[in-house]
């Protein structure tokens, strides 16, 4: 089975694109899988369910959502291979630009949009420094100068990655990006031992375990201070 | 190929006076070298603390390796001779029920202009898409597509700097924050372009000449109008974009001198597609393609015929236009225009 981690800002068009590319995949006799990650809600596993796609859903609710995906993945993979798929896709949003679901020697997808800003590519951090494919999408809405500055910005943070324009509403590019996911000779049986490609953050403090009340006197564990003095004004 | 190993004992200030592109990839990563010139880069790399490490989430080994990659490939695009695309050819592949399509083959010549026509989703978006991936038998209506009448290479389909197609399209709009001035520099700069000045104002005047309302510098660009949008976007693409052909999903015949706007991209040697509905703009396409179930069904070439008939059109659409304006002067229209 192959294994393929799709991971993007909120509303950057994750789940169009990895419809309209498992349209062109199955077209190729292979069996597509979802399992969708979310924090509070989600509706997409529906989406998936329409198309006649084995889908499974998980909300990490009170967790971190990419901490969630660490301690479930390896369950994940054990389900795609019982559901005897050739191509596993995982997609969770990022929510913090900070975490990155992406496991070493796993092919790691990033979705990003051309509304989200020019300055965009600079605040993720390793969800899209790490990625090996990156999918640029909703350039049907936005001017040509636009979409050639904003594929600059991205090269320039990850110089590495293949950068393709996927519309998710027509499907362009979609067969073209289905070309990079798939390969015959890869088989993943298990993702037990691998590593994540960057540590997530590590926070740790009193509001992490529960703690409401607001206050120096409550505040425990990794705690950090603005500077608001006028030293850095 | 410059490998890092022989940059990590330069100093920064060097290295910027070599590479100027540098700067921007320091300064995209978040890599403030501003007080560190005099540093080598592994200096410079090796001076975060674990905790600054942890902080930004930096990964030096990725820094390193990704700076490589981003000298390389700046010095590849610099170094890039102007590759022109004197034409593309589109080889017959299938329709969607893999029937034959009706043509063998179609070359285009720069400074022509092609019309598609044909009902929605009948596969306007996959010939286009075949043409920006230079399909070689391998996409899903296995058409090949030849550029100067040779297979392009590989490497074209991921190319951020040398996208074989731009596009406009009537769904296109400004999102960014900007004045019309401060939008033209930043793509200048994305493009690397020497003579900044001269190019803007030859993409404003241009723009002008095509826009119904003239505008300036200093306009914001999400406040343009619908017609001054489409006359910028359409000067930029002419005059800054790299990419050799232009795919132009229809244009509405307001605010903008259509005629003046293809003349432009003809001028500066584009090779032009319009997916249109649009009779007048139809006509005005030297041949068009017409497209039926996913599949190239018949090439027309626009003949004397045809041709009479758009003069025709042209005046309709100019009578039309000078009500418009008259309208908004606050005229009152009477029979006889």
């Amino acid at each position: 089975m192959n294994l393929v981690t799709v991971s993007g800002p909120p509303s950057s068009g994750k789940t169009s694109v990895i419809l309209k590319t498992i349209e062109a995949i199955k077209r190729r006799g292979l069996s597509v899988g979802v399992v969708k990650f979310d924090c509070l809600y989600t509706d997409d596993d529906v989406l998936y369910a329409k198309a006649g796609i084995p889908v499974k859903k998980g909300l990490s609710g009170s967790l971190c959502p990419d901490h969630y995906f660490a301690s479930n993945i390896e369950e994940v993979v054990q389900w795609g291979r019982k559901k005897n798929l050739d191509l596993l896709i995982t997609e969770s949003a990022g929510l913090c630009n900070r975490c990155s679901p992406y496991m070493k020697g796993i092919k790691s997808i990033c979705v990003i949009d051309n509304l989200s800003g020019i300055n965009t590519p600079k605040k993720i951090g390793p969800m899209l420094k790490t990625a090996d494919v990156i999918v640029i999408t909703k350039g049907d809405i936005v001017s040509q100068a636009e979409r050639e500055v904003f594929a600059s910005k991205v090269n320039s943070v990850n110089p590495q990655a293949s950068i393709i324009h996927v519309n998710g509403l027509t499907g362009q590019g979609a067969f073209e990006f289905s070309t990079l996911l798939y390969d015959e000779d890869e088989n993943i049986e298990t993702v037990n031992k691998r590593e994540l490609k960057f540590p997530m953050p590590s926070a740790l403090c009193s509001y992490c375990l529960g703690e409401t009340r607001i206050g120096e006197e409550y505040q425990m564990g990794n705690v950090r201070k603005m500077e608001l003095g006028d030293k850095n004004d | 190929m410059i490998n890092i190993k022989e940059l990590e004992h330069i100093k920064i200030k060097e290295l910027e006076n070599q590479y100027p592109f540098i700067l921007s990839f320091f300064e995209n990563n978040k890599l403030d070298v501003e007080e560190y010139e005099e540093y080598t880069l592994e200096e410079y790399l090796s001076h975060f603390t674990a905790e600054e490490i942890d902080e930004w989430a930096i990964d030096i080994e990725k820094i390193k390796s990704d700076l490589e990659s981003y000298i390389n490939q700046m010095i590849e695009f610099l170094g890039l001779e102007e590759d022109t695309v004197d034409s593309i050819t589109i080889i017959a592949g299938n329709n969607k029920y893999g029937d034959k399509e009706n043509f063998e083959e179609l070359t285009i010549n720069k400074s022509e202009i092609v019309a598609i026509v044909g009902p929605t989703g009948s596969g306007k978006s996959r010939l286009l898409a075949d043409i920006e991936w230079a399909a070689n038998k391998d996409t899903p209506t296995e058409r090949t597509i030849l550029v100067n009448g040779e297979t392009p290479d590989k490497s074209l389909r991921f190319s951020t700097s040398n996208k074989l197609v731009a596009q406009l399209s009537q769904n296109m709009n400004f999102v960014m924050d900007l004045t019309v001035r401060e939008f033209l520099e930043l793509h200048a700069r994305s493009r690397m372009v020497d003579n900044e000045e001269e190019v803007i104002e030859k993409i404003i005047a241009a723009a002008n000449e095509l826009a119904g309302e003239k505008f300036n510098l200093d306009t914001q660009v999400t406040g343009l109008s619908g017609g001054q949008s489409r006359a910028l976007m359409i000067a930029d693409t002419a005059i800054l974009s790299t990419s050799p052909i232009v795919l132009i999903d229809e244009i509405e015949n307001a605010g903008i001198d259509r005629k003046r706007a293809l003349n432009l991209l003809v001028s500066k040697e584009k090779i032009v597609l319009m997916a249109t509905h649009d009779p007048t703009l139809t006509l005005m396409a030297d041949k068009r393609i017409v497209i039926k179930n996913g599949g190239i069904h018949k090439l027309i070439k626009t003949d004397a015929e045809e041709k009479g008939i758009l003069k025709e059109l042209e005046k309709m659409d100019d009578i039309i236009s000078n009500m418009r304006a008259n309208l908004r002067k606050g005229e009152v229209l009477n029979s006889q225009v």
